[in-house]
């Protein structure tokens, strides 16, 4: 550890272009002989298309071409897919049905891609987008998820009868009802997870260019993985070969899940570009981004927990339907399934868990991950069930929890997953000790004295990060394996380039990754690049998503860096003719172990590149690869401890405190992880309070500004009290969990908790707007 | 945004000439909902007539008890107007939470009032007030000028020179901020003024701006927020969206109310 290495506070490298307006996004390349698309979108929830007259649109000033999807299925283009494959408990494997880039026949949502037109500039496009005439025949839309799923609903996709993609299980059934019958007390509930939209700062935006002279393609686009995107494009999408496909995704600002995935318009710009042969660019605006980014959340689920006299917990029995929009996104499949259900034992021993899920379609845009995937459902749910049975059973939230804590490690659950390392009371006890809980008491009197109601409410959370052990995903159903690669390229001056297929859109990894290097060998930060985002210069990657960069990614830096350190010591061993073994590297130098003889780290550089004086048979250069497949998950935990005051003419919620204290494990940078987590709580506490995206029930988006999405704003979050505790991950290197998603996973339940807490009872879903929370009031009183 | 035709007016009656030469042009004075509606492309005016750089529109005046604000004065001008702030702090507090600092900088009194939203502030403000909107051809009552959703006395080409009005006894103003857009989801102005109480209610009313002659009668015999406990909202004529019902809306009027009068000593 040094003033750069692992554990400092490096101010973040990459900000002095963000902050300076110099970063380069998607949207801010220009190339020769580039044009403009606009894309002509469905105004209906679901309607068949009986005709697409683009003869107006094409003859408008400016307009390059207009195409649409009967083209684009001629000329081969694939349907999208979604790249897990889930079965259902009687064996069949899910029912996908058909998404087109552009619609065929059918569209499905509000803002399906119908056609697009190339044109000049972005306003003639959006000019003849508008000219294009489509006749729509209607038909009925079904936006909710328990609906769509209800007899003589509107039927979506014919390869989904009833709408039901599958009705999947884990766990035990017989054991969890056994318990369920035989317990001292049931606690059922039932729980509500809103629909939520990304929103990230930068909006999608993708530039497709197509060079005849080469047939080759480059993909400009906002992706969080852009390996994974040209993967797919390639062996799904049948947009080019790999060799022939080169996708950069440039500085990204801002993805929280939602650019993971491929969208139809990188497929559909690409190929317009070799229809209409000019480079052609898309970007989205705010509505479109409302209209089309795969949205998150929207659970609807019936619990029960069983506890015995003890007040242990016996069981627990999920049925969870889940919405998954009008076609099934890239991940879909596993955000309900494998990256929800498997969370649902939290920080408890649960001897017998049974979930099961039914995901569905409906007339809404797709959903996929978004922040937490999977596993903000499953804290929601434990989390708001633990307080609820804690009232009923008449002890306090935090014995409960204490009561039923995993406390030996390594811990297998009953479902899949294997806790290898975790503290969970001494993240309890900091968190209860940072909020004083015990203060508690008075200072809700004092807010009686001043007719505020005040609530205090706490979540455990758990989650599982460092997506993940290839084989194992493999056996769920991963169309692709979860490592990382990275290569360290060491210049002849000595400068480093760590080449990456972790992918930074906010994270920092410039400088984290970096602060790895820079410990290592006792070299300037400066001297270190982090090269991400280009298929053309990065070997292989999986990306950025899961808060896996840390753990996977930097895993994958470190056996590189093992590689070069070995070779750079047999090198100085040679040079300073002495013995590999005494060679350690400190401060920018090779030194031999007790002795005053040493060898800079540029000389050994240089050494490898000059190729004068190597060892008898060694290749010349310094620059080694490796892919890093990690063993285990790793499991991030905590305890959130919020509280409320509420005005009870009112119904606002004033949050009076927000205590984190979290697990990560080791911590590279502590002000990156900081802000990752006050990051995180506040798309919770966004979450929890503010955002909901609603349909109305002809499948029209009500919440397409933010006029009606309400997004946390800064006086709308406390300040945060964070502290960390550290039981190190034994699976990877560095002993590092990840801290990416844990504030959006941690928070919602210590929200509503608290709230609930101070209203006096459990009604309330999220968000908890200040016109539920005095609705809840009235009929409390 | 459809293409459009810029003019700067010099003078007012430059403008009214710009206006009639151009019928399907449109006044902008701070573009805060104009521009954004026509980005939107909502709204597609052939010609913008920019107000904002007339002179004799722009400024606040205080005569005595009487003020004056030019059409094309932004919100922030009257925010921090110590003059004003001596004798209709209301005002001054109103102003000062419109919106955020970029749009109290670009917005103006006599856009927002020309454009009438139910959920804007200043309509309630100068209802409250008992304030004149003074216009290129005459004057005319707030109780006249608000009409509805939207909606003015203003007739075609007519336009906002200033408003005047004579500082209140006591005033006050209070809103609860619809949690998205944090326009008023309802906000109340209560000022005693020499013509009796007045209470205009925002951002709540179906048809827009109203006053609450309930709230005014009770008040105008005993000025405390009390006297307006077991005064009943009517919800039937309050709006409904998915951020409040009418029910959550009729609560606000009163507790806000309350608030406005508190606040106003």
């Amino acid at each position: 550890m040094g003033v750069e290495g692992i554990g400092a506070r490096v101010t973040r490298k990459e900000d002095k272009r963000f902050l300076t307006g110099k970063g380069r996004y998607t949207d801010d390349m220009t190339v020769p002989g580039m044009k403009y698309a606009c894309f002509v979108r469905s105004p209906y929830g679901h309607a068949k298309i009986s005709n697409i007259d683009a003869t107006a649109a094409k003859a408008m000033p400016g307009v390059i071409d207009v195409l649409d999807g009967k083209q684009l299925q001629a000329d081969g283009i694939g349907n999208l897919i979604c790249g897990w494959m889930i079965h259902s408990k009687d064996g069949t494997p899910m029912k996908m049905g058909a998404w087109h880039p552009l619609a065929v026949d059918t569209v499905r949502y509000v803002g399906d891609a119908v056609a697009i037109v190339v044109a000049d500039s972005s306003g003639e496009a959006r000019d003849a987008a508008e000219a294009v005439v489509i006749d729509y025949e209607q038909l009925p839309v079904v936006t909710e998820a328990v609906a769509a799923l209800a007899s003589g609903a509107p039927q979506i996709h014919p390869e989904a009868p009833g709408n039901l993609i599958f009705d999947w299980q884990i766990g035990e059934p017989e054991a969890v009802d056994k318990a369920i019958a035989a317990a001292a007390h049931v606690t059922e509930i039932e729980i509500l997870n809103n629909r939520l939209s990304p929103n990230p700062m930068e909006p999608r935006a993708t530039l497709g260019i197509y060079d005849a002279a080469e047939d080759h393609y480059t993909c400009y686009t906002t992706s969080q993985n852009p390996h994974v995107a040209r993967l797919v494009m390639s062996a799904f999408y049948n947009v080019a070969p790999e060799n022939k496909l080169r996708v950069i995704a440039p500085d990204v600002g801002g993805g929280f899940g939602s650019k993971i995935y491929i969208y139809p318009e990188e497929i559909i710009c690409l190929w317009a570009s070799k229809k209409t042969g000019v480079p052609v660019k898309w970007t989205s605006d705010r509505t479109e981004a409302f209209l089309t980014d795969a949205h998150g959340r929207d659970h609807v689920s019936k619990v029960k927990m069983a506890f015995d006299a003890n007040n242990r917990i016996t069981a627990l029995k999920v049925d969870t339907i889940a919405n998954l929009g009008a076609y099934m996104s890239l991940f879909s499949s596993a955000v309900p399934t494998y990256l929800y259900a498997t969370l649902l034992s939290g920080q408890y021993a649960i001897p017998a868990i049974h979930a099961n899920v039914r995901t569905v379609y409906t007339n809404t845009v797709p959903v996929d991950a978004y922040r937490g995937a999977g596993r903000p459902e499953a804290t929601y749910l434990l989390e708001r069930t633990m307080e609820t049975a804690a009232r009923e059973l008449g002890v306090s939230p935090a014995e409960l929890r204490r009561t039923n804590f995993i406390r030996t490690f390594p811990y297998q659950t009953p479902v899949i997953m294997n806790y290898d390392a975790g503290d969970y009371e001494a993240s309890l006890n900091a968190a209860m000790q940072a909020a004083d809980w015990n203060g508690f008491a008075a200072r809700r009197t004092q807010s009686e004295a001043k007719g505020k109601k005040r609530g205090i409410g706490m979540s455990c959370y758990i989650e599982a990060c460092g997506i993940a052990p290839s084989a194992a995903v493999g056996s769920l159903g991963a169309g692709v394996g979860l490592w990382e690669s990275a290569e360290v390229r060491v210049n002849a001056v000595g400068t480093i380039e760590v080449l990456t297929g972790s992918h930074s859109h906010g994270q920092g990894h410039e400088t984290t990754f970096a602060q790895l290097v820079a410990g290592r060998l006792g070299v300037p930060i400066e001297s270190i690049n982090i090269v991400h985002g280009d298929t053309d210069k990065v070997q292989m990657g999986m990306g950025t998503y899961g808060s896996r960069s840390g753990a996977v990614g930097m895993s994958a830096i470190v056996k590189a860096l093992d590689k070069v350190e070995a070779k750079a010591k047999k090198i100085a061993a040679h040079l300073m003719e002495a013995s590999e073994e005494d060679i350690v590297i400190e401060n920018g130098e090779l030194k031999v172990a007790g002795t005053d003889k040493s060898v800079p780290w540029f000389q050994v550089a240089l050494a490898s590149y000059t190729a004068h004086n190597l060892p008898s048979g060694m290749e010349p250069g310094l620059k080694e690869t490796a892919f890093y497949d990690p063993s285990n998950f790793t499991f991030p935990a905590g305890c959130y401890i919020a509280e409320v005051e509420i005005d009870p003419d009112t119904g606002e919620t004033d949050i009076v405190q927000f205590v984190a204290a979290d697990d990560f494990g080791n911590i590279i940078n502590p002000m990156i992880v900081e802000g990752q987590v006050h990051g995180g709580i506040a798309q919770g506490i966004g979450q929890a309070l503010l955002e909901n995206v609603q349909y109305d029930e002809n499948g029209q988006l009500l919440t397409a500004s933010y006029m009606d999405y309400a997004m946390p704003r800064a006086d709308n979050l406390p300040s945060f009290k964070l502290s960390h505790q550290n039981t190190p991950c034994p699976s990877n290197p560095l002993g590092i969990k990840g801290c990416g998603e844990a504030g959006a996973i941690g928070s919602p339940p210590a929200l509503i908790n608290a709230i609930t807490d101070a209203i006096g009872h459990n009604k309330l879903t999220m968000p908890a707007t200040p016109m539920k929370v005095w609705q809840a009031l009235q009929t409390a009183h | 945004m459809y293409a459009t035709s810029y003019h700067r007016a010099s003078s007012v009656e430059d403008a009214v000439k710009l206006k009639s030469a151009n019928e399907e042009g449109k006044y902008l004075s701070g573009g805060m909902t104009l521009i954004a509606t026509m980005k939107q492309r909502l709204a597609a005016p052939s010609d913008l007539i920019d107000l904002r750089h007339i002179p004799t529109l722009r400024g606040i005046s205080v005569d005595g008890r009487k003020v004056t604000i030019g059409a094309a004065t932004p919100h922030a001008d009257v925010a921090a107007s110590r003059e004003l702030a001596a004798i209709c702090p209301a005002i001054c507090k109103l102003a000062g939470h419109i919106g955020d600092p970029h749009v109290r900088h670009m917005g103006t009194i006599g856009g927002s009032i020309a454009n009438n939203d139910p959920a804007a502030d200043y309509p309630a403000g100068l209802l409250g007030l008992g304030a004149t909107i003074v216009t290129d051809r005459r004057s005319i009552s707030a109780d006249d000028f608000f009409t509805g959703l939207f909606e003015t006395a203003l007739d075609e080409g007519e336009m906002v020179t200033s408003v005047t009005f004579d500082a209140p006894e006591k005033a006050g103003y209070a809103k609860f901020n619809n949690p998205a857009s944090r326009f008023a989801m309802t906000g109340v102005f209560v000022a005693k003024t020499a013509g009796g109480v007045r209470v205009a209610v925002t951002g709540a009313g179906s048809s827009g701006v109203f006053r609450h002659q309930g709230f005014e009668q009770m008040l105008a015999s005993n000025w405390s927020p009390d006297a307006l406990a077991n005064v009943a909202v009517d919800a039937s004529n309050l709006m409904s969206d998915m951020h409040a019902n009418a029910e959550y809306r009729a609560n606000l009027v009163k507790v806000m109310a309350k608030r406005a009068v508190a606040s106003a000593g």
